[in-house]
């Protein structure tokens, strides 16, 4: 049952093989085994989860169950949970319980999921390689010693090593196709404005987007259509009819244009990143897929022009953890400032403040037009470079991330050398489109290699569906970690 | 672009962080590690370019003048690190 689908778990309880609360149990008693190591959740809540299984069971005999009810899930620590710890990984939210749940949480209540816990992540989701948590860092389960990436890290962690099967994340610049990449699990970030980001608690407004991690496309696919839809509390939500993301699944690859970038297969991939993309656009094309070189000048510009963008907005909406209305306050203070200064000082870590930090100077007086401006217009550049590439292909084709997970401490003293690893993520995030990360063909033994899809607006059951069929022909999705046995 | 020591503390004001002294030159080196990446952006030429603040281009809905949420600041204020008769508590800005 661990290592089963979302479908054949349905099939299992619809034919009463096993219960809801049979089946939360067996993860739970997982969890409990892996967690001192993988640290992949923040909180467990075993309590909650056996009585909202137990209530899955009910509305099972009751002939009302969806293709998720009963389904264990995780959360990420991102999203509030109502009566729940809601950290964000953060020291500033340690003492935060949510008095709401996020219109995602709500949505996947209502579809009669079953809430493990909240998983690890990087602090306010920003980072690369979950070391940024106040937890300490969530861990690879390939390799205990190396980084599960970042910032979802917790949830890819979780369905890696089936302490969960399915668990949602948050993609900003990356954060939830990276950490699929590195724990060689499916990763999904929607176009942006699909997922409400109502109680998703803010980093980047105008990136900030959920996403659902699944072993599978398949199982991406139905996490994510019962994350999507339209929601009035989120002013940049979509009004727009739902995908049903499953039917697109089993359309064949055959006609299909896999767009190459040139400047997405340069120098500064790893070569065991280069050989498992290539293994992977070889059984494309054996699959009836064509390949076509495409270009995206200006893709070298996302790194700058999100590392302005984000710390902007981040900056802004930081502002709200001020010690007045929830959050951590400082026990001893002179006067207001005084107090803002020091709850803020002691309930952000290094990497935060920095952020904070970069994205204050960046707007200040002087300094708006050079940079965030600039960045603005880069941003628009980028974004038209991917339509004109549109034009030539229907998805675009190429790593996740330069290297393989790498090892804790290895990059954690350097941002930009942590902030180059995004190369191939931030873009899609500037520009607002879906992509998708699934295992490629890494080596057997190998830490886990990801490749990428880019879609066209909306695009997202083309992706799956790309994704699914890659998975239909080969096995690379299926392995399993071991480093934590 | 590169930042001073008494940039770095201006701008630590303005976000309301305090930063300890023996913070202030480690924090200061990285970011200017940061700022050197960003200046990259400088070398491209983005005369007639419309800046893009968003992926989507929609304008804001309006909605009906109604209630449409109860009060709640009961559960708000649970939370709160010091409240008293309903409001928040904060250290006294005017004497």
């Amino acid at each position: 049952m661990l290592n089963a689908s979302l479908k054949e778990l349905a099939s299992a309880l619809d034919a009463r093989q096993i219960s809801s609360v049979e089946l939360t149990t067996l993860f739970l008693d997982r969890i409990e085994t892996l967690n001192p190591v993988l640290n992949a959740f923040i909180t467990v809540d075993r309590d909650g989860a056996l009585s909202a299984a137990s209530a899955a069971d009910a509305r099972r005999a009751a002939g009302k169950a969806g293709p998720l009810t009963g389904i264990p899930l995780a959360h990420k620590d991102v999203f509030c949970t109502e009566g729940l710890l809601t950290s964000c990984g953060s020291k500033m939210l340690s003492n935060f319980t949510s008095p709401y749940d996020a219109h995602v949480v709500s949505l996947l209540k209502a579809a009669g999921t079953v809430m493990l816990g909240k998983t690890n992540m990087d602090e306010f989701a920003m980072g690369s390689s979950n070391e940024n948590s106040f937890y300490g860092p969530a861990r690879n389960p390939w390799n205990t010693g190396h980084v599960p990436g970042g910032s979802s890290g917790g949830s890819a962690v979780a369905v890696a090593a089936r302490m969960s099967p399915i668990a949602t994340g948050t993609d900003t610049g990356g954060s939830v196709r990276q950490p699929a990449a590195f724990c060689g699990v499916t990763g999904i970030k929607p176009t942006y404005g699909t997922v409400s980001r109502f109680g998703m608690i803010a980093y980047a407004s105008s990136l900030d987007q959920g996403g659902a991690i699944g072993r599978s496309a398949e199982d991406c696919a139905l996490l994510l259509s019962a994350m999507t839809g339209f929601d009035a509390r989120d002013s940049t939500s979509l009004e727009r009819p739902a995908d049903d993301l499953a039917t697109g699944l089993d359309t064949p690859l055959k006609g299909l244009r896999i767009g190459l970038p040139r400047e997405f297969f340069g120098p500064g991939m790893a070569d065991e990143v280069r050989t498992a993309v290539e293994a992977a656009l070889a059984e494309y094309r054996r699959l009836g897929a064509t390949t076509v070189d495409i270009s995206l000048p200006n893709a070298k510009l996302a790194i700058p022009a999100y590392y302005v963008i984000a710390p902007a907005e981040a900056s802004s909406n930081l502002s709200r953890f001020d010690g007045v209305r929830y959050g951590h306050r400082a026990a001893e203070y002179t006067d207001l400032a005084d107090m803002y200064s020091k709850s803020r000082a002691q309930g952000f870590g290094a990497e935060v403040k920095r952020r904070i930090l970069a994205g204050t100077y960046v707007l200040s007086h002087g300094y708006y037009d050079a940079y965030y401006l600039q960045a603005q217009k880069l941003r628009r550049l980028i974004a038209e470079d991917f339509s004109r590439a549109f034009e030539h292909c229907d998805v675009i084709a190429g790593p996740t991330a330069p290297t393989t997970a790498y090892a804790i401490g290895e990059k954690s003293d350097d941002p930009v050398q942590m902030y180059l690893g995004d190369i191939y993520t931030v873009a899609v995030n500037l520009a607002g489109l879906p992509a998708i990360s699934l295992p490629a063909g890494a080596a057997a033994g190998a830490l886990p290699v990801g490749l990428q899809l880019i879609g066209n607006y909306f695009n997202e059951a083309r992706l799956l569906g790309a994704a699914h069929q890659l998975q239909t022909a080969t096995d690379w999705h299926l392995r399993q970690p071991g480093g934590a046995e | 672009m590169s930042l001073d020591q008494d940039q770095i503390k201006h701008i630590a004001r303005l976000a309301r962080i305090e930063l300890s002294p023996g913070e202030t030159g480690p924090t200061l080196d990285k970011l200017n590690g940061v700022f050197a990446l960003i200046e990259q952006m400088q070398a491209v030429d983005t005369t007639g370019v419309e800046p893009m603040s968003h992926p989507q281009d929609v304008s804001q809905r309006l909605r009906q003048d109604a209630v449409s949420e109860t009060d709640r600041h009961e559960a708000f204020q649970r939370i709160a690190p010091q409240t008293e008769a309903g409001l928040y508590l904060v250290p006294r800005v005017i004497e």
